[in-house]
């Protein structure tokens, strides 16, 4: 009998089920000080809500919002243009929902329990939006394009799943022809870019903003930790340069100085500038969470890839960086997120993104003094935006952690 | 071909060939560019007629700003101008730096209390505040503010303290009484450090009760006590009817309250998560044997686990510090005359554009540095001193 182990051990610690008042206990009276600390943010808390509540539906007029969702996330794009932007939307939906599927691909369910209910909010709060009921079908459309991408991503993906390494490669192309939807121009009405605004032009601001800097920040990340002196002293003078500067300095010197030291006569476009100093301060950033993940790499793996013959070009973008991006990917993210929210600064010069273009309705006369619902509801879209991306990182810092633990 | 010759690497292939190929092609193409975006610069600088120099900083500057801690008249020149803003984006860095670290160390141990409610409230502070952009909370709290009353039907609390359009009143202490008091009321504080160090110091390590020290700290504080009250001849803000102001006391204006605010509700956020990380990463190991030699928890996080965290915490904490410097320049957006914004100003007035970046580089890149070197010295005081 002694052999078999005792199936007692090998059971897991028994749960313990607090009742509610064991529970309040344990967690919010267990001794003075946290009674006292308990009652204080009560009430603190209490008198908040209650104002907060009062506020919001006595004094507080949210007409300003459905009366502006057009400016909020389009800014001011001629209406009978709309279009373009929704077959965009749409195919941006079919892409995302295949991209999903197919990364969901080996899971049993691709509707969780979780997933599932996200959609079905999404589904009502697309039905409840104060807007022409066109758009609310078109919203729901948006959301049947997703599932069936989702749906087409994952029977793809199981049964071809090479197809995957395409999937950057038209995110890429669907950039291009966002720009393109957006800008007019072959054949399309050209729509200059004083009009594009809101929301939409945030993200094409990040996006582009990011993309550019990405093969930037790696250069300079290498430059910084190469043997060769020239080269490793421009890059460190250059990232701390930038790093030292405020952003707004730097988008400063995008508007104002880059004219000077162009020829005469050029003037790059407002937004093309503004994506030139956004690229320039976020690239030294990168370059910097880059370099955190080049540290990380033991050297034996340089040391192994020259053995067997591979020459330093060869070593690093084979070997190294490979590792050293999905090491530092959490940083890059991170980089991103906080790239995403510095667009805001855009609208001290000038740009109508969209806590610019917020800020030109609050000085309509209309509604003057609508601060707070104003800056509530772009809060809160900022923040579910910033909230989703980080949730994303720690999903895929999950997935892509292949070390065997 | 000589027999040497084949042995030769051809040059291609030879690595110390492209090193130094590598290096002059960088050499090449950055002085090519800085003499191509040169040479357009002095062509544009000529054609606007500005040349290159300083001399418009002597002067008069002509507009005027609403906080400046030293005497400014806009008959003054650009130079003194700049010096105001100078001074006011170091008054915000230095309160908001203070500020930031006790709300940033409160909100990061509040993750770590056994209250529920205390660690939930944390939790959703940063998550909040972390997920929106600065912008727009200076905007959001501004729009808080300028929706407080006018001066004759301002907010006051136990007639004290003024909340205004024009401001926020509080009371100060004034006179040369104050600054006496002020100067008690330092060394008191230094002199009750010393004295609750060296009380731990003999309770940890002679295993005394601490009694005769634990009685000249309760001295000391009531000698704090006592100067903090009637010391340092605090003055109360008052309302002049007749004038429609308030005076005395120590005014903030809403400016500069907004500024604050914000960089310390925002920075604090990330010093919160900073703490929790460098706590958590103590491990507990550290707690278990600490608390089996019989130290309180108060005594735990003390004496054992924070030195140690402080270790994780400092360097992070420096780059925090770095932000809260550079992100003072968005006062421009509430009008707040910092550095940024008046060198702005003379921008928009002068149009010398490259001198006003090189003063705004000039500025920033110093107090970072000073930043950074004072960091730098506090970390090499928590370092791990390996044998």
């Amino acid at each position: 009998m002694t052999s078999v182990p005792s199936t007692s051990s090998q059971q897991p610690p028994q749960i313990v089920v607090l009742s509610a008042k064991e529970w309040l206990q344990k967690n919010l009276f267990n001794t003075w000080y946290n009674t006292l600390i308990t009652l204080g943010i009560s009430t603190l808390l209490f008198f908040m809500l209650t104002r907060f509540i009062s506020w919001a539906f006595t004094l507080a007029k949210w007409s300003v919002i459905p009366a502006n969702l057009p400016l909020f996330f389009v800014g001011r794009f001629p209406s009978d243009q709309y279009w373009r932007l929704w077959i965009m939307l749409g195919i941006i939906s079919i892409l995302s929902g295949i991209t999903w599927g197919f990364l969901a691909r080996n899971s049993r369910l691709l509707f969780s329990k979780n997933t599932l209910v996200t959609l079905g909010f999404v589904g009502i709060l697309a039905v409840i939006t104060p807007v022409p009921i066109i758009f609310r079908f078109l919203l729901i459309g948006m959301l049947l394009l997703l599932l069936a991408g989702a749906w087409g991503g994952k029977t793809i993906g199981n049964t071809q799943p090479k197809l995957g390494k395409w999937l950057p490669f038209s995110w890429f192309l669907l950039l291009i022809v966002c720009i393109w939807f957006i800008g007019g121009g072959l054949g399309l009405k050209v729509v200059q870019t004083n009009l594009w605004g809101g929301l939409m032009l945030t993200l094409l601001m990040s996006i582009v903003s990011i993309l550019l800097s990405f093969p930037i920040g790696i250069l300079l990340a290498l430059g910084r930790q190469s043997g060769l002196p020239i080269i490793r002293i421009l890059s460190t003078i250059y990232i701390e340069i930038i790093r030292g500067l405020p952003l707004i300095t730097i988008l400063f010197m995008g508007q104002v100085l880059l004219p000077l030291f162009l020829p005469e006569g050029t003037r790059p476009d407002r937004i093309l500038r503004a994506i030139i100093g956004l690229t320039m301060f976020s690239s030294a950033y990168l370059a910097e969470n880059i370099r955190g993940g080049l540290q990380a790499i033991p050297r034996g793996q340089t040391e192994a890839a020259k053995a067997l013959g591979l020459n330093t070009p060869l070593v690093v973008s084979l070997i190294i960086l490979p590792q050293a991006l999905k090491v530092s990917i959490p940083s890059i993210v991170g980089q991103f997120i906080s790239l995403f929210q510095d667009t805001t600064l855009l609208s001290i010069v000038g740009l109508v993104e969209l806590l610019g273009m917020s800020r030109s309705i609050l000085a309509n006369p209309k509604f003057l003094g609508r601060y707070l619902e104003v800056y509530l509801f772009i809060g809160i879209l900022y923040w579910i935006f910033c909230y989703a991306m980080s949730v994303a990182s720690q999903k895929l810092e999950k997935q892509l952690n292949t070390e065997h633990k | 071909m000589t027999t040497n010759g084949d042995q030769k690497i051809p040059l291609w292939r030879d690595d110390r060939f492209w090193r130094i190929a590598l290096q002059i092609l960088v050499i090449v193409i950055v002085v090519s560019v800085f003499a191509l975006l040169g040479g357009n610069l002095t062509r544009n600088l000529r054609q606007t007629g500005n040349n290159f120099g300083f001399d418009f900083l002597k002067t008069s500057a002509g507009f005027n700003i609403l906080d400046s801690l030293i005497p400014y008249t806009p008959t003054d020149p650009y130079s003194r101008v700049l010096f105001a803003g100078l001074l006011n984006s170091l008054r915000v860095m230095f309160f908001g730096i203070i500020l930031t670290t006790l709300l940033g160390i409160a909100v990061g141990v509040a993750r770590f209390s056994d209250n529920w409610l205390l660690r939930q409230l944390s939790l959703i502070y940063v998550e909040i505040v972390r997920n929106t952009p600065l912008l727009l909370q200076l905007v959001f709290w501004y729009g808080i503010f300028v929706q407080f009353p006018l001066i004759k039907e301002s907010l006051n609390i136990f007639n004290s303290i003024y909340l205004s359009k024009q401001g926020i009143f509080l009371p100060w202490p004034s006179g040369i009484q104050g600054i006496i008091g002020l100067g008690i009321l330092v060394i008191c504080a230094i002199a009750a450090f010393i004295v609750s160090k060296r009380r731990t110091k003999v309770m940890v390590e002679r295993g005394e009760s601490g009694q005769p020290q634990l009685i000249t700290l309760g001295i000391i504080g009531i000698i704090a006590l006592l100067t903090l009250t009637v010391g340092l001849n605090w003055q109360r803000p008052m309302f002049n009817p007749t004038t429609n102001t308030i005076e005395g006391g120590l005014r903030l204006t809403i400016e500069f309250t907004t500024l604050l605010v914000s960089l310390v509700v925002y920075t604090a956020a990330y010093i919160a998560e900073i703490v929790r990380a460098g706590i958590q990463s103590v491990p507990k190991g550290q707690w278990e044997a600490a608390r089996s030699l019989g130290l309180k928890s108060g005594l735990v996080m003390q004496l054992v686990v924070f030195p140690q965290a402080l270790r994780v915490i400092i360097p992070p904490l420096n780059s925090q510090y770095l932000n809260l410097a550079k992100n003072s320049s968005l006062a421009v957006a509430v009008a707040y005359a910092d550095v940024y914004n008046v060198a702005n100003t003379t921008f928009n007035q002068t149009g010398r554009a490259i001198e006003v970046m090189l003063i705004i580089m000039a500025t920033y890149l110093t107090i970072n540095l000073f930043i950074s070197l004072g960091m730098n010295q506090l970390n090499r005081s928590v370092q791990l001193r390996e044998r």
